[in-house]
This record gives C-alpha cells, structure tokens and sequence, in this order.
C-alpha cells in the first residue's frame, strides 16, 4: 500500500467502513510509515474533538423566546 | 422467539412519524415536542453557516415555521430531522445571501482549492492536546478553524462529523451526490487536521532544535 491509496481509505477506515481485510492492510502501512500513522491520529483527534466540544450553544433563554415564538405563530396557523 | 430486535427493524417506524402525523392532524402540542427535539441542531447549523448569531437565531425560527408550513409536503421517505436540515440549510444560505448582496453564495463555493488534498504538517500531537488550552480557548480555537474551512467543506464536516448525520443523509439534505459529500468530507477533515495541528502538536523541548 502507497501513501496516496492510504489517504483515499482514510475515510472508511475512520468511519469504520472497511472489510477486516482492508483494515488490515492500513494497519500494516501504518505500522511502517509513521507520517500515515500521524494523520490518522490526529484526523480521528480532530473529529472527536468537534464532537466533543459544544461550539455553538443555544442559552437557555433564547431557546425560550425561539420556542415561544415558533409556537405562537405555528398556533395562529403560521 | 428471539429476545434480541434490532434497533429500528425495517418496519419498525422513526418515532418522529407518529409526532408529524399527530402535527398534520391538528395536534400543535406535538410539534412543540419536534422544536425542542431538533433546536440546538438546527442553532448550530445556521451558527455555522452564517457566521453570525442573530441570523442563527432567525434562520432556527423561519426553519421551524417553514417546516411546519410545509408539512404536508414532507414525505415519509425521508427522516423528518433530514427534511428540517435541509430547510435550515436553504434558509442560512438565504441569510448570506442578504448580507453579502455583492457574492453569490453557494455551498459550491470555493471547494476548487487544493489545500489540504495532501497533508502537510506531519507532527505528532500532545497526548491530550486539548488540556494545554482553557475550555474558552479551546471554544475559540475551534470556531476559528472551523470558520475557516471553505464553505462547502465547513458544512458538510458540520452536518456529517458534529450534527452526526450519515454520508446519505448528508447528502440529501445539501442536494449533493455522495462522492461529492465523501470528497468535501475528507478534505475538510484534512484541512481542520492540518490548522489544527498549529495548536496540538507536540511541544519539542529545546534540546530538540529549533521551536516556536
Ligand atoms: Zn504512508
């Protein structure tokens, strides 16, 4: 396996859509080039850490006024 | 007479169904459960989208109105959270297109750039990176680098790696094919890894040579 056909997987591997045998053969890559193993390291880091970590939080209160709103226009029929 | 079912069986139905059936038959009550359900998703992404937390506020509401005026045109095929995402989308794009009357906007904008197709920055990180930064930091980091993602990337990581939509579903929802949602999806997961990388990597100690 090359670096490029180990890029084009790095997806499925990821999203763990890979057959065992695939699986296998990134680990293998990996296990030999440490640079594969970096990036997929820290691309699997930076997704978790997205997923982790609320960015955009809606406050409480305005999550109120939104609902009340949404509401009171859906009640009249919008 | 097995113990174990599936989670949700082919015939098993999507509990938002039975809500949105209840809505179309006149029950209001029920749509106020679809609002509090979906709210903070669809906040998020009209936060990433337009960039700005007033249009967010406005595009959560018009999204919900909308949806709920067009609810007899949704169609079970679909999940109802998808149909919702895809009227968020439409409406932040909307949004943008009001603020920025000179630039057409488009989630096919700037998605030309080679940046990031091949990594570059191959520096291990820290352990646990995030623990170097204060939560408030980190907030600040993440957005920043988020912001700076393309805008047909940023949305498609937003929608597939933080809102947890699969690659379909993504795809049905921003209008795209899926190779194109899997080729935006990667890249943006490059780009973010390499702007990221600034931040996370390894500290080298001084014996290790030139660090900045
Ligand atoms: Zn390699």
């Amino acid at each position: 396996m090359t670096c490029t056909e180990f890029l084009a997987l790095l997806d499925d591997v990821i999203d763990d859509t890979v057959t065992a045998a695939v699986r296998s053969e990134v680990e293998q890559h990996m296990h030999k080039c440490g640079h594969c193993e970096v990036v997929f390291n820290t691309t699997r880091k930076t997704i978790e850490i997205y997923r982790s970590h609320e960015i955009y939080e809606l406050p409480p209160d305005l999550r109120e006024r939104l609902h009340t709103a949404i509401m009171a226009r859906c009640k009249k029929g919008c | 007479m097995s113990t174990i079912q599936p989670i949700a069986g082919e015939n098993e139905q999507h509990p938002d169904v039975a809500l949105v059936d209840r809505v179309r038959g006149g029950d209001v009550s029920a749509y106020d459960t679809l609002v509090r359900k979906y709210d903070r998703q669809v906040f998020r992404i009209a936060q990433h989208i337009t960039q700005n937390r007033e249009d967010a506020e406005d595009v959560t509401q018009d999204a919900f109105l909308k949806a709920y005026e067009k609810l007899d045109q949704f169609q079970g095929n679909s999940k109802f959270y998808t149909w919702l995402v895809r009227i968020a989308v439409n409406e932040s794009l909307m949004r943008l297109r009001k603020r920025r009357t000179s630039k057409m906007v488009s989630i096919d904008e700037d998605v030309e750039t080679e940046e990031g197709s091949v990594p570059r920055d191959l520096a291990d990180w820290s352990p646990d990176p995030e623990q170097n930064y204060s939560q408030t930091e980190l907030a600040e980091i993440l957005r920043r680098t988020v912001q700076g993602l393309p805008h047909g990337f940023r949305v498609v990581f937003v929608l597939r790696d933080v809102e947890g939509l699969s690659t379909e579903e993504t795809a049905e929802a921003l209008g795209l094919s899926v190779p194109a949602v899997k080729s935006r999806l990667l890249r943006a997961r490059l780009q973010l890894r390499e702007r990221l990388s600034r931040y996370f990597r390894r500290k080298k100690s001084p014996a290790d040579g030139v660090e900045k």
